[in-house]
């Protein structure tokens, strides 16, 4: 299912989708595959199954952590996709958002073929650009797969324009010139972006990196179509004392959040 | 013998066949493409190039000597000529890369510059460039690292610069770049990332490759003149490949000179503790680049291990996974143990004392010298041993007053001290 579907529904609603992200395996496969159905329960419209790896380079000291974790506990990618195939049976679309050495490593063709086999929406890939995509691009073109590529704040328009030519799904808007991570404000740098990138493509924009309550969340909402939150769904459950607490704690904040991109 | 040229690469795209490339977040590629650019501009400007080589010749003492070691030789049978960059300020071949890309820094207007480190060679090397041209530094060094390399984080410290311990993931080498990047992606506007080899992203393995050319560059002329002839085979270590690279290229279209490169086996590489990534790798992307690189079956990165923090990691450089693809290079394990007994063995015969790093490539010629007897091979001596010590008192047992001095065998206890 592809997030085609999400959009079209906030479209209609006339607001920003919320986009939650957790990794799987973390803080084990079932523990994992329990939080993101209180995600999807609680109010998302996309989640995002982040694929842990050893050197996860876009990714701030929360998603570190909880990565790193993942895989001490001897997280598989076969573990991923299966976590993708209990969340997506929920109806909710669902990416995996990995760094690209894993998914070559699986087989390219392999990895988009067991994804789509496993109800996966498609992929959103960090340390890959459109110019090192090509066979990712047949894969996921073969397989009816979404492909999101990032855009950042200093990428030119040039760049904005081809990396929007090779989007499927929505394009992801790095807010800021950093790694992820919750900020106690949102960057000034992300409305100039999605503007930019507006000006290039009719594609849903998804603005991420920094949000973590409904009131940023609200903000981003205003001119974005979709506000991704990562981080701060994985702050509770590394916080909190035990499973049962972080759970109530994740909930909470979903439907923060989610109220806050209805208000947006 | 032919004189075609070989293109050495890389392409635009920066790959070397099926080698290399730019595997990084979008956010860094406006940065990438302006560091090519200008990086490009500078090496086709005499104004840049001039002062490149006058800062290598007047501050760096170079050009090093080659060196014709006679007593080693009679030893190995066959004529061995030493590239002493142990000789260099700093004690090894990095100067020149750094030096390069500080006036590079420099020249693109930017104040700052930041380094990953793993025993903190290329970290004090880095803080030294910065210190001589006046710019702010911040390297980036494994938890694991500070602790057992202590003297180097305060000579970093005592040039000026700042450094971060990283305790992500393995605390070593490859988490320490992968912070530097962290860093790289929040500062872009006023930083540069002072690449510490030959691999990563583009441009940086043909740039590191660039500015460290001038070893093989000399010792080729220095060859010439020395024995009248080109050698019969070259010879360096292998971790990142900087060293590597900059002495091969001079010889990549000298068809009749063998290169080899040596990497580190540490205790083996039929154990899973060496770093010898091209012998045992599977491709993959690391850091930038499609390379050779130790992983496991789903693609995380496994950690590697050798007695030579230089030598420690688990990637390398996109040109050298090319030469070996293509058969024009020849890349080969050597254990520590066998790298410690050449260490010991160039110290008694020709008093020198190398890197760890670099009695790998000793080694290697060691046994090349076996089936080249009488040839001439050419081995870049990359480093200095000072920073050494620690690990050749822990090894052959030194430092008593009331030792006589001969090397003994390593206990099983002290190698696997030692390979930590």
């Amino acid at each position: 299912m592809t997030t085609g579907k999400a959009f079209a529904t906030t479209r209609a609603e006339g607001r920003a989708a919320l986009v939650g992200y957790l990794p799987a395996g973390f803080p084990d496969v079932p523990g994992a595959i329990e939080a993101l159905e209180v995600m999807v329960d609680c109010g998302c419209d996309v989640i995002e199954i982040g694929l842990p790896y050893s050197d996860p380079v876009m990714d701030g000291p929360t998603i570190q952590a909880a990565a790193q974790r993942a895989l001490e506990g001897g997280v598989r990618t076969t573990d991923v996709l299966r976590t993708v195939e209990a969340v997506a049976a929920t109806g909710t679309p669902t990416v995996v958002m990995t760094y690209w050495n894993p998914v070559e490593r699986y087989g390219v063709e392999r990895f988009a073929t067991d994804l789509a086999n496993a109800g996966g929406a498609g992929l959103i890939t960090p340390d890959l650009t459109p110019d090192s995509a090509e066979e990712w691009i047949a894969a996921a073109d073969a397989r009816d797969l979404d492909k999101v590529f990032l855009v950042a704040p200093s990428s030119t328009d040039q760049r904005l324009r081809y990396t929007a030519e090779a989007c499927r799904g929505f394009i992801y808007a790095t807010a800021v010139m950093g790694v992820t991570g919750a900020r106690a404000s949102t960057s000034e740098l992300a409305g100039p972006l999605v503007a930019r990138t507006r000006a290039v493509t009719d594609l849903p924009i998804g603005v991420g990196l920094g949000v973590s309550n409904g009131d940023q969340a609200a903000e981003v909402a205003s001119y974005a179509d979709a506000v991704i939150v990562g981080s701060a769904f994985v702050r509770p459950l590394l916080d909190a004392d035990d499973r049962a607490s972080g759970l109530k704690a994740l909930a909470t904040l979903t439907e923060d959040l989610a109220a806050g991109v209805r208000r947006g | 013998m032919t004189t075609d040229k070989v293109d050495p690469g890389p392409d635009d795209a920066g790959r070397f066949g099926d080698f290399g490339g730019r595997f990084m977040p979008e956010a860094l590629m406006a940065a990438l493409d302006e560091l090519t650019a200008a990086w490009q501009e500078a090496m086709a400007d005499d104004a840049f190039t001039g002062e490149f080589h006058r800062m290598l010749h007047e501050y760096a003492g170079v050009p090093s000597a080659l060196y014709d070691a006679t007593k080693l030789s009679e030893h190995a049978g066959a004529r061995i000529l030493l590239k002493r960059e142990d000789l260099n300020h700093t004690g090894a071949h990095k100067i020149r890369n750094v030096l390069g890309q500080a006036l590079l820094t420099k020249r693109m207007g930017k104040t700052r510059m930041i380094a990953e480190t793993g025993a903190g060679q290329h970290g004090v090397a880095t803080a030294t460039a910065a210190a001589y041209l006046g710019l702010e530094c911040t390297v980036y060094m494994g938890e694991v690292d500070t602790e057992r390399q202590a003297l180097n984080v305060a000579r970093m410290q005592l040039l000026g610069a700042e450094v971060i311990p990283v305790s992500s993931g393995s605390r070593t080498l490859k988490d320490a770049i992968n912070e530097a990047i962290r860093d790289w992606v929040a500062s872009v506007d006023h930083t540069a990332y002072c690449f510490g080899t030959a691999a990563g992203p583009h441009p940086f393995p043909a740039m590191v490759r660039d500015f460290c050319r001038g070893i093989g560059d000399e010792a080729r002329a220095q060859c010439l003149e020395l024995t009248g002839a080109l050698p019969d085979a070259i010879a360096a270590c292998v971790g990142g490949g900087s060293n590597a690279i900059g002495l091969f290229t001079a010889f990549l279209d000298d068809p009749d000179v063998a290169i080899y490169g040596f990497e580190a086996g540490g205790d083996g590489v039929e154990t899973e503790r060496h770093a010898a990534t091209i012998w045992a790798g599977e491709v993959g992307v690391l850091h930038g680049a499609r390379t050779y690189v130790l992983q496991d079956e789903d693609g995380q990165t496994v950690e590697s291990h050798s007695i030579s923090a230089g030598l420690d990691y688990p990637g390398v450089g996109p040109q050298h996974a090319h030469l070996a693809q293509t058969g024009r290079a020849t890349y080969l394990p050597i254990t520590d143990s066998a790298a410690m007994e050449a260490l010991a063995l160039l110290a008694r015969t020709e008093g020198i004392i190398p890197a760890i790093e670099s009695a790998h490539a000793i080694a290697g010629a060691l046994d090349l010298a076996k089936e080249r007897h009488g040839q001439t091979l050419l081995v870049n001596l990359s480093g200095r041993g000072d920073k050494d010590m620690g690990t050749a008192i822990d090894w052959f047992g030194l430092g008593q007053a009331d030792a006589d001095g001969t090397p003994e065998p390593a206990s099983d206890e002290q190698i696997a001290e030692g390979a930590k």
